[in-house]
């Protein structure tokens, strides 16, 4: 039987450690995952979605490998002059360091709604979201300057490649959509959270499940700062 | 016990180190490309920088350090897949640039 703990979440039958751990989980006659559902289906979404986000990545891979164009030079097309002196990639790094903190304050968040804090919880996921819509602006910013003053669309762009644009516009595309979608969930379950409804259930893991999804859009975020802009 | 109680009993501290060591790892990355490094060094640091990113991302804010064997093993082997079609559209990549340049080059 499951039996509620103080969290509200099920009750673990003995762990046991290692590979034999992982036997008696799938070969007994239970759930396999004892988490709350919540959590292990968000976990199954992100599987799917980094396979959606590795499709993309993979085939920027392939048509930059096989362009016979030269690829432009991400370090110029997205310097940004500050004080008349162009520095490569400021903008993106800030962004970078945008989509870390709000990763950190996201966790710090799952922790106080363990501890039941409800101020500080809802107070760190609006942060979070804070953060978040800050980084969707600065991605509208960057599209604008790339789409107004470089000359960069989707089919083609005055540097080189054509496939520049098109791989541009849809990957971070997709994720400034994923983005967007985080800052309204973490914003309704902030409210949420201020309303007392976990309180009332007595579970506060659907703080930790938006926390996951925050977190890998962070984590996707790292692919392709590392992919598209440095490589 | 519950693998929860592990996972929900942890200090803020924790946290805040892996902000801070996430910083310093974003600002190593950044410095790769503003010191202009070329060639494999850079795209060594690079993955090397991504890969210690996402393990911290994964395995301490996302939990799956303390999460039972049998989800780190669902979640993080299937995965693995992606290498098989990343090596094809590599040779794929590859063919197609070899026979651009010898049929269309200018």
């Amino acid at each position: 039987m499951a039996v509620e703990t103080m969290t509200g979440d099920i009750e673990a039958p003995g762990k046991v450690a290692g590979l034999p751990g992982v036997v008696s989980d799938f070969s007994s006659d239970k759930q396999v995952f004892p988490v709350h559902w919540g959590k292990a289906m968000m976990w199954i979404f992100l599987l799917s979605d980094t396979f959606i986000f590795s499709c993309f990545l993979t085939s920027y891979m392939h048509v930059r490998m096989s362009t016979t164009v030269a690829w432009p030079n991400p370090s110029e097309v997205f310097a940004l002059s500050l004080g008349g002196q162009p520095i490569p990639l400021i903008l993106i790094a800030i962004m970078t360091f945008v989509l870390i903190s709000s990763s950190g304050t996201m966790a710090m968040a799952v922790n106080y709604g363990y501890r039941r804090n409800r101020g500080r919880t809802t107070a760190l996921m609006l942060i979070t979201a804070g953060f978040g819509a800050t980084f969707v602006g600065m991605q509208a910013f960057e599209w604008t300057k790339l789409i107004l003053e470089e000359g960069i669309r989707p089919w083609g762009n005055p540097l080189g490649a054509a496939q520049f644009g098109s791989t541009f516009f849809m990957i971070t595309g997709f994720h400034g959509l994923h983005v967007s979608a985080g800052v309204i969930y973490l914003v309704i379950v902030a409210l949420r959270v201020w309303r007392g409804d976990y309180e009332r259930s007595g579970s506060y893991e659907a703080v930790e499940i938006a926390g996951l999804y925050w977190h890998f859009v962070d984590l996707v975020w790292v692919f392709i700062f590392a992919f598209f802009y440095l490589w | 016990m519950s693998s929860t109680h592990e996972n929900t009993q942890h200090p803020i501290s924790v946290y805040l180190w892996i902000w801070l060591l996430l910083f310093v790892l974003s600002a190593f990355s950044y410095m790769v490309d503003y010191f202009q490094l070329h060639g494999l060094l850079r795209w060594s640091l690079i993955i090397l920088f991504m890969f210690l990113k996402a393990g911290l991302i994964v395995s301490i804010f996302m939990h799956m350090k303390w999460e039972r064997r049998a989800l780190q093993l669902a979640i993080l082997v299937p995965p693995l897949c992606l290498l098989v079609l990343i090596g094809l559209m590599a040779i794929e990549g590859d063919y197609t640039f070899l026979t651009r340049s010898v049929a269309f080059t200018p």
